[in-house]
């Protein structure tokens, strides 16, 4: 192991660094969909791809092997929902970029050119064994917030893994109060705004027909027409019950559209309208408090509850720090096991719990085939923890985005080993770096 | 982003440090010569604490891993609860009395009552509409006449989540941020109550929240009014000290005072009977309101959030001022920046007073995680932090920082019985609280739905009674 970190240290030292060839044994390999960890398992990723993993796997001739030594090595997790990339620090309003509420444009912005590689929270959050994400815009002065990315996490200037990957909606009181103050108005506006792009798209010259009566604006409507096709996922915030009920209920009359749920908050009281709709949902899994009168029913037990009822369930970290802190993912999963042995409670297995923060987001942006876990052909995505990655404390000690190691070091590392002993020097510590 | 509105505004610090010397400035003119009668005294304590224990049984865990909370473990452990009280703490020879309630606490912890120093509970409850936004009198930037307590709302349903998903046992309700100096805390049993009075604890004594940095210069330069900087901050902060120490020299002098609720609260900090509790994110900021401190002669107990506290982890060694910290947050905003895991365990290693607390109602429930993780961060740079050692952030340290330390934070026979038995290690994703007792009175049991507090709010709404 210590020769390998080194090895990758190095490679390190030269950036940018190619995809490497690696075979890691000896691990207890988890695959990320679902299934078992396996003892003594063996990943081989090839071309930034994984092409093998499993027990008994051969290692190729000539390949770098690294000895995991027993310890877990995981896919890497995908932060289910987030803001990630999209802003440094929150309250300084130069370098957040999630929310754009006083542009004219809605449906139609796209976030890829405000995400930034270079932020320290791309750098602590990957530090975490977070190594993609679904990440999504905050808000526009209109309804619908615009379009998101899967992104990655690599130490690299091409963050973007898929483009226009999501279309963001609030729906609830968020909504109501975008659209005008109720949630009919909510209603009316998001089918006024899809009909109108339903017309555009049958007829690009409505557009100038409709002049400044236009319910909305030509890049908008090319969102919003991909949106009404199925080709980009809508996300919608939602959580009383009826509201989720109601949101349903839109595909009777947009049957293409792909939704889904975030957030979910009361989705356990009807689990299965939301099962029987096959509409994936992302939970903030330890929301448990009436923190409006449309989250009265919040409970832990939500997500454990919904997978019963046989709901695509994803654990995301976004009703407290949606930017920063994707590595309490691992944390929030953590929880849903334990609440399997609280008596009257609803939680996840282990199993079920890592393939929550993994492969089922993947799957619920429509990238299960391509991200999101060790089988054969997904990004050689690959973290080596030092511990159970679902316990608290437990860190990655090696990280590959697409094959390529990754330097797991941090401003915030910089800073602890500058005060290690706070007491200044023969000089100030301004000259310890 | 919530903190940056409301936590932002929220932090605040106090320190009740037994032996801190809380009078130690001594240019406040009260210690030399005395006047012969003491003027006429306000009452100190015009809405008294109505607590009262709940009734409970003596109860003994046997077999059980303890932390005592203040740094002692006995594994194969016993506990005995009676009339309220640790009676017996000790090994599995501890004899027990015949006929009482016994647990089998195999593979099961035991520990103190978590104490959180730093909630808004009831006074930012849910649901958090504006009509429930009771933290900040953000009108003037120094109010110390105002009272937590006055605005804390019983019913918030946040208190028996920190309860039963927590183990918090109590908790110390601050004002917000938005103000230099916000108004007094309250230290709460965490009972459910129809009063806050029913939920006071007893005799503890009151805080001042005093708050650094961006939120006051934030809020009032908003408004077009000082302070709106750095150098703002201190000095509204100064002179008002400086009318303080005025307010209490005719005090200490016999003379006659109109009577002033702002002045009495600062006089009470001058006095050392009232503990300060500073929000204060930054190093340098730190430093400069020691220095405050010592002007005027009052003392810091504790700084919360203190973000950089691990930049002058032995100058807080060496004042003896509580550092009240989160593991991992940051990036909220900018004094929030310079954040490193390793915060909590650098203080430690400095052989200063850590704490760690949550300012949030969902951090409130997950403090003993919040503490594993700093403490998983301190081993991996070699520092040597115990899981009993630990225990002392999150149950005796904060009650030496509140004043209560003589009564509760650590499992010693006579102290109050607010114990936590865990269903596993409490440092572990994987445990919640089993069981949870209030001055021996078992006010949460995992095991029976009806011992899980209800608030009035809940009632007749989605999931009443939901295991939550």
């Amino acid at each position: 192991m210590m020769r390998a970190l080194l090895l990758s240290a190095a490679a390190l030292i030269a950036l940018p660094v190619a995809a490497q060839d690696v075979a890691i044994v000896n691990a207890k390999l988890v695959i990320g969909d679902g299934s078992a960890p396996i003892e003594g398992g063996t990943v081989v990723v090839r071309g930034g791809k994984v092409v093998a993993a499993g027990a008994g796997v051969a290692v190729p001739a000539g390949i770098e092997r690294v000895d995991a030594e027993g310890k877990y090595v995981t896919p890497g997790i995908v932060a289910a929902f987030s803001r990630v990339g999209l802003t440094e620090v929150d309250a300084v309003s130069g370098t957040n970029d999630r929310s754009a509420p006083r542009t004219r444009f809605s449906a139609g912005l796209d976030i890829a050119p405000a995400l930034n590689p270079m932020g320290s929270p791309v750098a602590v959050n990957r530090a975490s064994g977070v190594t993609r994400a679904i990440v999504a815009p905050g808000g526009s002065s209109n309804l619908f917030a615009g379009q998101g990315a899967v992104i990655d996490l690599a130490d690299d200037m091409d963050m973007v893994t898929k483009p226009r990957a999501l279309q963001y909606v609030a729906f609830g009181e968020d909504g109501a109060s975008k659209a005008g103050g109720s949630r009919a108005a909510t209603f009316l506006l998001f089918r006024e705004q899809l009909l109108a792009a339903r017309s555009y798209a049958r007829n690009p010259a409505v557009l100038a027909e409709w002049g400044n009566d236009a319910m909305i604006q030509r890049a908008d409507a090319d969102a919003l027409v991909r949106v009404i096709d199925g080709t980009t996922p809508l996300f919608i915030r939602v959580d009383r019950a009826v509201d989720i009920v109601n949101v349903l209920k839109l595909k009777g009359e947009f049957p293409a559209m792909k939704l889904v749920l975030v957030g979910a908050t009361e989705g356990w009281i009807v689990a299965r309208e939301i099962a029987a709709a096959k509409v994936p949902v992302l939970v903030s899994p330890l929301t448990d408090l009436p923190s409006s009168f449309e989250q009265l029913g919040a409970t832990q037990s939500n997500a454990g509850r919904l997978k019963a009822a046989g709901v695509d369930v994803s654990v995301g970290v976004f009703d407290d720090d949606d930017a920063h802190k994707m590595g309490y993912a691992t944390q929030y999963a953590g929880n849903l096991v334990g609440l399997t042995r609280v008596p009257g409670a609803s939680g996840l297995s282990w199993d079920q719990a890592f393939a929550s923060i993994s492969s089922v987001p993947a799957r619920a942006v429509g990238m299960e085939g391509s991200i999101g876990s060790l089988r054969p052909g997904r990004a050689g995505d690959v973290v080596i923890w030092d511990n159970d990655p679902l316990e608290l404390g437990s860190r990655p000690t090696m990280v590959w985005i697409d094959g390529k190691a990754q330097s797991l070091t941090t401003r915030q590392d910089r800073l602890r080993q500058r005060y290690e002993i706070p007491q200044e020097g023969a000089l100030p510590n301004a000259y310890d770096w | 982003m919530i903190r940056g509105v409301k936590g932002g505004l929220l932090a605040a610090v106090s320190l009740a440090l037994v032996g801190c010397a809380a009078t130690g400035g001594g240019e406040t003119a009260s210690a030399s010569d005395k006047p012969a009668e003491k003027p006429a005294k306000f009452n100190k304590d015009p809405y008294p604490s109505t607590y009262k224990p709940y009734p409970g049984q003596v109860t003994a865990v046997r077999n059980v891993t303890i932390f005592d909370g203040e740094g002692g473990r006995i594994d194969n452990g016993t506990v005995l609860l009676a009339n309220g009280k640790v009676e017996a703490v000790g090994g599995p020879d501890t004899p027990i009395p015949a006929d009482i309630a016994v647990y089998d606490g195999t593979g099961k912890y035991l520990t103190p009552g978590i104490i959180d120093i730093h909630s808004h509970l009831g006074d930012y409850p849910s649901p958090s509409v504006e009509a429930h936004s009771d933290g900040n009198e953000a009108t003037a930037p120094t109010t110390p006449e105002v009272w937590s307590e006055h605005s804390v709302w019983p019913q918030d349903p946040g208190f028996s989540r920190a309860l039963a998903n927590g183990g918090v046992t109590s908790l110390q309700i601050l004002p917000g941020s938005a103000n230099l100096m916000g108004g007094r805390s309250v230290t709460l049993k965490n009972v459910p109550s129809r009063t806050v009075q029913g939920m006071k604890f007893p005799g503890a004594p009151y805080g001042l929240k005093m708050a650094c940095g961006e939120n006051p210069k934030r809020v009032y330069g908003n408004k077009g009014r000082a302070p709106s900087t750095r150098m703002g901050n201190f000095a509204v902060n100064r002179a008002t000290w400086a009318k303080a120490a005025a307010y209490k020299k005719k005090l200490d002098d016999g003379k006659a005072v109109d009577r002033d609720l702002a002045m009495e609260t600062l006089a009470g900090v001058l006095a050392g009977e009232i503990l300060v509790h500073n929000h204060c994110y930054r190093a340098d900021e730190m430093a400069l309101v020691i220095d405050m401190s010592k002007e005027f002669g009052y003392k810091v107990s504790t700084f919360h959030h203190a973000v950089e506290a691990y930049k002058i982890a032995d100058i807080l060694a060496k004042e003896g001022i509580c550092s009240a910290m989160w593991a991992d947050w940051w990036g909220f905003k900018m004094e929030a920046y310079d954040s490193v895991n390793e915060n909590i365990p650098l203080v430690y290693k400095a052989g200063a007073c850590t704490i760690v607390h949550s300012d949030d109602a969902n951090q409130i429930q997950r403090l003993n995680q919040e503490a594993a993780k700093a403490r998983a961060a301190g081993r991996r740079i070699g520092i040597d932090v115990s899981d009993e050692m630990a225990w002392t952030w999150l149950s005796y340290n904060p009650a030496k920082a509140l004043g209560i330390a003589d009564r509760t934070g650590s499992l010693k026979p006579g102290k109050m019985a607010d114990v936590v038995l865990w269903n596993g290690n409490p440092f572990s994703a994987y445990t919640r609280p089993e069981k949870v007792w209030i001055d021996g009175a078992l006010m949460f049991d995992a095991n029976d739905p009806k011992r899980r507090p209800v608030s009035d709010f809940e009632l007749g709404q989605p999931g009443e009674g939901d295991v939550k």
